[in-house]
């Protein structure tokens, strides 16, 4: 459904009660069919995948991060920071994700272990970013209501190359824990976190703003750069593979649809990426079947993707593909790329969007 | 005034699964646990409108398919956000092979 008037992200906004009138808000979203005994398999936890897992990530952490200390103030030191900077800065958020969704491991405190310290390494309240990705669960790219609408329309091409840098998300996450560690929630984060867990985020940030004081306060005393270098700026030199790879989920694809073939991208990856993303490549599997562990998602994908449209066969792929939508959603926003569906798909719920879409889809 | 209806036959449910009934206008999902106990709860998470009956039974949670909360449904208590408010739970008794619930 394409919006007559100017798009307003703000989630108590006129686009908000727009959504909410008209029945896109916590609406019933399209699944394919799966028997349930198929999905029971498919949905199975085990801590076994997500132990190796992590323990490998930890190991590659503290190696890279020995790695930095030992050759710092040397040309050797970069292979390090790139390593340590991608798995801190971009491999937390494909962590923070599962854990959040409580999929990756059988263990309920084995997810919320990893949850924690990936919400810091990511500078994210997590008491704030489990509302607001519930939220992004239940109202995916619905203008007004999703808290995580990376691309808002008409694009700020400007911004999303920034992205890469980190610095934008940076100079947004700090001053948010400063503001939440002070007891302040803006109108937006109080619009989808309950009043009983308000005072929980300001907690957690008041724990998160209490390391990085420690941090900084030993690396004063030491007169020694690299506890910044680990803890804290990796927000920055490492994000790029994150803002690579999650771009791609949703840019460029439908608003305000209730059918995520429409609004959400599956993109073929490299294993090194998919193992930094934790198969998240396979997005419209998760958003249809959140209930699905990382792990599984390559089995769900070969069970339902005759009813979804072709993944891009790689991230570069995807990206030439969506640049020229994105040069034209500056100049017409209501623009954006329809997937086609192989004939063995059930067609897009014509009732919900046919009539707003077609004039603004691009094939 | 509370009455016992039947649910459906004891073999309708694996065991540590859960299925949907409906009865009355309400809706209710019947688990049946790992010690092939049967439990009743009302079938909708109170979370936001998702049917448990399509969620994850693990020992004695359920975990709800849209957002991943998560209750005992033993005793509907509500184990951590996204959820917060405890789910109703029915009596249940098996008779000659039919699970029954008792509806209040």
């Amino acid at each position: 459904m394409t919006m007559a008037k100017k798009r307003d992200y703000s989630l108590v906004g006129e686009s908000t009660r727009r959504a909410i009138e008209t029945g896109l808000a916590s609406a019933e979203w399209y699944h394919t069919d799966v028997a349930r005994k198929t999905m029971k398999v498919l949905m199975q936890r085990s801590d076994g995948p997500a132990i190796r897992d992590t323990i490998i990530w930890i190991a590659a952490i503290l190696g890279s991060a020995a790695g930095i200390i030992w050759f710092w103030g040397t040309w050797w030191v970069v292979p390090f920071l790139f390593v340590y900077g991608v798995l801190y800065g971009s491999s937390s958020d494909s962590r923070w994700h599962e854990c959040g969704h409580g999929t990756a491991f059988r263990t309920r405190w084995m997810s919320d272990v990893v949850y924690h310290i990936a919400s810091f390494m990511l500078m994210r309240n997590p008491v704030q970013w489990r509302w607001s990705h519930a939220r992004h669960h239940t109202d995916t790219i619905i203008v007004g209501r999703d808290a995580e609408i990376a691309v808002m329309r008409p694009p700020d091409l400007l911004k999303a190359a920034l992205a890469f840098t980190g610095i934008l998300d940076f100079r947004y996450s700090l001053p948010t824990l400063v503001r939440q560690a002070f007891g302040k929630l803006s109108d937006d984060e109080k619009s989808y976190i309950p009043e009983i867990e308000q005072h929980k985020a300001v907690i957690a940030a008041r724990w998160h703003m209490v390391v990085y004081a420690a941090t900084i306060a030993v690396a004063i005393a030491l007169k020694w750069w690299i506890p910044l270098v680990l803890i804290g700026l990796p927000r920055l030199y490492g994000t790029w593979h994150m803002v690579l790879t999650g771009l791609l989920q949703h840019i460029g694809l439908a608003d305000n649809v209730t059918d995520h073939r429409l609004n959400t991208r599956t993109v073929y990856m490299n294993p090194i990426s998919r193992f930094i993303y934790w198969n998240m490549n396979y997005h419209v599997e998760h958003h249809m079947f959140p209930m699905v562990p990382y792990h599984a998602l390559p089995k769900l994908h070969e069970l339902i993707k005759h009813d979804l449209p072709e993944p891009n066969p790689s991230m570069w792929h995807a990206y030439r593909e969506v640049w020229p939508v994105l040069l034209r959603q500056l100049k017409y926003e209501d623009y954006y790329l329809k997937r086609e569906l192989p004939p063995t798909a059930k067609p897009y719920r014509g009732e919900f969007h046919e009539l707003d879409i077609t004039a603004a889809a691009a094939e | 005034m509370a009455e016992w209806v039947e649910a459906c036959a004891v073999d309708d449910v694996d065991e540590e699964d859960v299925i949907r009934f409906d009865h009355g206008g309400r809706s209710f999902a019947i688990y049946r646990s790992p010690d092939d106990e049967f439990y009743a709860t009302d079938g909708f998470c109170t979370h936001e409108k998702a049917h448990l009956a399509d969620g994850l039974v693990m020992d004695d949670i359920i975990e709800c398919p849209k957002h991943n909360g998560r209750f005992n449904y033993k005793t509907g208590e509500a184990k951590g956000a996204p959820v917060c408010v405890n789910l109703k739970t029915y009596p249940v008794k098996v008779e000659a092979g039919k699970v029954m619930v008792e509806i209040g």
